[in-house]
């Protein structure tokens, strides 16, 4: 039996704005992921901790905050440095075509995805880009 | 196994990555259970359980600080629903976990039940081992949010931990089998709320209406607790640590791991038997069996008897042995 993907759904930062974020977490649900939701105002090293006790195959982060330049490529740094760069990583949320270019080629933000992105759009990305990698250490 | 001994030495990542390969249940599990069972049956397990909402973890999280302040490592597993339909999960016991983050001392895990109805998932007793194993002094283990009869934690913990709030049902829903039952101490939860009494009032009759033997010879105590402000905290880890000294000093502990080991070792035969069994069945066979069942011209009882003679040679028993 395949195992389903898992992935966290964390909001990074300040805001307090988390519908988004629940409407990702249902949506990658009912595709048949099991979502980890932390909640708001997760530090850095928050989101990468849990990532890794979790095991989880993907991370998704929502940030409306627009501080997004500061602590996405915080979370990419760490996880590199925690021996989890194979951990996919997408976030949504209010980001600039020039910023996500830049998170995209510089930060290992693997995809970016604004307002207005259909959730199958979401589920398709995830699924296609997961490395379904053995589990062997 | 290589991951094993990493998990031994502190490694989170081969700890984490152990538990997903016991979750998938394969032939890497066996593997892996096998090199981690030497090291396994030293950690406290202690289940909570109880309604949804009634503040589970929460209260998962402040015993796990009070353990942590007095040097113990603790390990969190928090189970939660699978939808029937999807097959996915929303897990969001972390939530309130927030206040463990930052402490190598403690690790958590969330798990998806993933079509168990017990309350547990499959693998959550194989989790278990693996957090044993990785030398955890205590493995809380959080069920789904439970009704009437998730009862297997029963099965899998040294100490459970019912948890009531006030103002859930009449008397009549205390003296009834299921939950109840199970209790090694049970923590009223959110007791500056209005009822409280009356809660505590009902447990202590159901406790009394009885034979006035308990089980174990053990009397669950009755903790109120606030777990948002941590009231009564000490008092609740003090009572599940005083339930396993009981255990313990009436050579109970042991009893119940005997138990425990047989009964999971019998499941595991009944999984293996039934999966050898499909396997050597002829497909013209299981497709026969399934439309005369379909028919009514053979009942399941009958039709399971075939397919084991089809591909079983039974040598005559000794003699009939109990169940």
């Amino acid at each position: 039996m395949e195992r389903p993907i898992r992935v966290l759904v964390a909001k990074p930062g300040l805001d307090g704005h988390d519908r988004g974020a629940k409407v990702i977490a249902r949506a990658l649900r009912d595709a048949g992921m099991e979502v980890i939701y932390t909640g708001l105002q997760q530090t850095p090293q928050m989101i990468v901790e849990a990532a890794l006790q979790e095991d989880v195959d993907c991370i998704g982060l929502s940030i409306l905050s627009g501080a997004h330049m500061t602590l996405l490529p915080k979370i990419t740094t760490m996880l590199r440095e925690n021996d989890g760069a194979d951990i996919l990583v997408v976030a949504g949320g209010i980001i600039s075509d020039e910023d996500a270019a830049i998170l995209r080629k510089d930060h290992g933000i693997a995809g970016i995805f604004g307002p207005g992105s259909s959730t199958h759009a979401i589920i398709d990305f995830i699924r296609e880009h997961v490395e379904r990698s053995s589990v062997e250490g | 196994m290589e991951l094993v001994a990493k998990a031994r030495a502190g490694n989170r990542r081969a700890l984490a990555r152990l538990i997903t390969l016991v979750e998938a249940g394969d032939a890497q599990a066996q593997t892996a259970l096998a090199a981690l069972y030497p090291y396994t049956g030293h950690a406290h397990i202690v289940g909570v359980t109880g309604a949804p909402g009634t503040g589970k973890s929460t209260l998962v999280t402040q015993m796990a600080l009070h353990w942590r302040s007095l040097g113990r490592t603790v390990a969190v597993l928090a189970v939660d629903p699978t939808s029937p339909f999807s097959g996915g999960a929303i897990l969001g016991d972390r939530i309130r976990m927030q206040a463990l983050g930052g402490d190598s001392g403690c690790y958590i895990r969330s798990m998806a039940s993933r079509g168990s109805l017990g309350g547990l998932s499959r693998a959550t007793g194989d989790a278990v081992k693996v957090l044993d194993a990785a030398g955890f002094d205590i493995v809380i283990v959080e069920t789904v949010g439970a009704g009437q009869a998730e009862v297997e934690i029963a099965r899998e913990a040294h100490t459970v931990v019912v948890v009531e709030v006030p103002g859930m049902g009449d008397d009549i829903q205390a003296i009834k089998a299921g939950i109840l039952e199970i209790a090694d101490v049970f923590v009223v939860n959110k007791a500056d709320r209005e009822g409280v009494e009356r809660t505590v009032r009902q447990l202590q009759m159901m406790l009394h209406l009885g034979s006035g033997e308990h089980r174990d010879g053990w009397e669950p105590p009755i903790v109120q607790t606030v777990s948002n402000t941590g009231k009564n905290i000490a008092e609740a880890a003090a009572a599940v640590e005083r339930h396993l000294e009981h255990l313990k000093s009436n050579n109970l502990l042991e009893l119940r791991e005997r138990e425990r080991i047989e009964r999971e070792w019998k499941v595991i035969m009944r999984e293996t038997l039934l999966r050898q069994l499909l396997q050597r069945l002829e497909p013209h066979v299981h497709e026969q069996l399934l439309k005369q069942m379909s028919e009514r011209q053979l009942d399941p009882y009958a039709a399971a008897n075939q397919a084991i003679e089809s591909v079983l040679e039974f040598p005559q028993p000794p003699a009939p042995s109990p169940a």
